[in-house]
């Protein structure tokens, strides 16, 4: 079920393309119900979109599966996508991700126990300078450090 | 330094439309919906500041204005690729956070040469802040009515909108972008028929990258030959570059074409402390990597970069130095390529699995002698065989580090481990002894 809230941002995005072309909002629409629904999608949902913005079911799971930022298990509360290309690997983001696995208990893909944490591995978020960096909801944090990562962590709730 | 894109990075709320106009911003859209330009002037303009597509390719922004039919009866379409993902740059981020109504002026300029009445900014979907910071920027022009319908009176229109991508780094291939931005998957469409013909939902479309887009309101403000004379020939007007890995100060600067790599390197604040420049990537992960020796004789700019082996290509300078393993970074690049392949060319989908395959074998100890003769025939096989430069973009990196760090490869398939690495922890103990 998509709810009112959610179906009226979503119009939002449909307000902005011709008539006939609602389907371009498709992406924003799966953002927006993966958000409410605790970050990851399911195909009650997709089937939900789809019905929506009127498109075949099929073009939906397309395009929930084509891009990296849908996901189809459930995730973290908070959900550290950290960079592991160059830019970022030449300063250091590997020996970040193994000291984040380990303090939590878990390996990049997986949740932690409690819930709150689960960390992905991911390519070029385009803050090369300010690498290493990871993105957690829509904030970057760049610069990363494991003193810093400690107290992203400790705010974390 | 930053004189065009990033001119007002030093004032105080530098992407506030109050700074932008203080600063001359608007200025020349003013003009145009007052009647003071026609598009033939502006094209010609931006031929004569000789202007070349910043995303990457290069391509003639004047030319491909051009291009489009803008006589033709029916809906056009003007649309900014701020899709920024090639490993090792990030300068559009901070146009579009801190100089928004560049990019938007550059947009409605644009509508107003080709007759296309609107415009989206595709914006990757994790750029939230700089989405925010441009959606800002939009309300504001719309308040100011330099964006909607009639303007100033004119019968000039042009409304303006963002567009989120959701990850997926094709989508800065421009016709997988206009894929996307319909709804779809973004895979490229064969070419031709090119967008200015057949573009957005069918519609003639002319894309460009944030950074073009922002530098045309300053060409116009200045003229086209102010703009070429600040850069060399062949390649007109500053570039952002960003510049990251080994320097004590990885930053983007906006420099004249034309600027050596060594001013540009010094901005960085140098390599790291104790460290020693090994080799350069000029222009984000897809252009050849480059030898210590010849990126320092290089000068920023299409021509020199293009005779030194390499390509200008997003001005994404990617820094290594002498404790960088060559192995372990290319198999990283491979890794990305591989993800990020759309899937619909095969050798671009089989080979990038392939590529990334057998370096990650060599990254385990498993290498066999065969394996770089097997790798560059690989990419070889990919090169020129698929829709897009993704597949091109694949293969140029594995060509380029096998090239020029031969020796690093083969060591690492014989002996099982990385040269660079042990030489820099036998160089630590004996420090330490």
């Amino acid at each position: 079920m998509i709810s009112n809230e959610a179906k009226k941002e979503i119009d939002f995005w449909v307000s902005k393309y011709p008539e006939g072309r609602e389907s371009s909002a498709v992406m924003q629409a799966l953002t927006i119900v993966q958000k409410e629904n605790g970050g990851s999608l399911n195909s009650e949902l997709i089937n939900d979109v789809a019905e929506y913005l009127e498109m075949p079911a099929i073009s939906v799971q397309e395009v929930a599966t084509f891009y990296e930022n849908y996901n189809h298990k459930p995730v973290g509360k908070h959900v550290l996508r950290f960079c592991h290309n160059i830019s970022c690997m030449l300063n250091g983001s590997d020996e970040l991700i193994s000291y984040l696995e380990d303090k939590l208990g878990v390996k990049t893909g997986e949740v932690s126990k409690d819930g709150l944490v689960s960390v992905k591995k991911v390519e070029c978020l385009g803050a090369c300078v300010g690498g290493p960096m990871c993105q957690i909801g829509d904030q970057y944090h760049e610069h990363l450090t494991k003193d810093k990562l400690d107290n992203i962590l400790e705010n974390l709730t | 330094m930053n004189e065009v894109c990033f001119k007002n990075l030093d004032k105080e709320n530098p992407a506030s439309i109050a700074t932008y106009e203080a600063n001359g911003g608007y200025k020349v859209w003013r003009k145009i919906l007052n009647g003071g330009f026609t598009p033939d002037e502006i094209i010609q303009e931006l031929k004569t500041s000789g202007l070349r597509g910043r995303g990457g390719a290069g391509f003639p922004t004047g030319l491909k204005w051009s291009f489009m039919p803008r006589n033709q009866e029916g809906q056009k379409y003007v649309v900014c690729n701020s899709d920024e993902g090639e490993p090792g740059t990030c300068h559009d981020r901070d146009i579009l956070r801190y100089n928004p109504h560049s990019v938007i002026e550059g947009m409605a300029i644009a509508g107003f040469v080709m007759n296309a009445t609107v415009g989206y900014n595709y914006i990757r979907g994790e750029f939230m802040e700089p989405y925010y910071r441009f959606e800002e920027a939009l309300k504001d022009a719309y308040e100011a009515g330099l964006l909607g319908k009639n303007l100033l009176g004119s019968d000039v229109s042009f409304d303006l909108y963002t567009h989120l991508g959701a990850g997926a780094y094709i989508c800065g291939e421009e016709t997988a972008l206009l894929e996307s931005l319909e709804g779809k998957k973004g895979q490229p469409r064969f070419k031709p028929p090119f967008p200015a013909n057949v573009g957005l939902f069918g519609k003639p479309t002319t894309i460009n990258n944030t950074e073009t887009f922002a530098s045309v309101p300053e060409i116009l403000s200045r003229g086209g030959q102010w703009f070429a004379d600040l850069g060399v020939e062949n390649s007109g007007g500053t570039k952002c570059f960003s510049v990251t890995g080994s320097v004590k100060n990885p930053a983007n600067f906006e420099v004249p074409m034309g600027t050596p790599f060594s001013k540009l390197l010094e901005l960085a604040g140098g390599l790291k402390e104790g460290r020693k420049l090994k080799a350069v990537i000029p222009g984000g992960s897809s252009t050849p990597v480059l030898p210590a020796e010849t990126a320092m004789n290089m000068t920023m700019d299409y021509d020199s970069i293009a005779n030194a082996g390499s390509m200008l290509g997003a001005g994404s300078v990617i820094v290594m130095d002498d404790t960088t393993c060559m192995v372990k970074t290319l198999t990283r690049l491979a890794h990305f390529y591989y993800d990020e392949s759309c899937g619909q060319c095969t050798p671009c989908r089989e080979g990038t699995g392939w590529l990334y395959r057998m370096l990650q074998r060599i990254l385990d100890g498993n290498g066999k002698e065969e394996d770089l003769d097997l790798l560059l025939s690989v990419g070889e096989k990919i090169m020129g065989n698929t829709i897009c430069a993704l597949g091109d973009a694949a293969a140029t990196p594995v060509e380029s580090f096998i090239k020029h760090f031969r020796d690093e490869f083969e060591y690492y398939i014989q002996n099982g481990r990385s040269m660079v690495e042990e030489e820099h922890n036998l160089v630590e103990e004996e420090a330490s002894v």
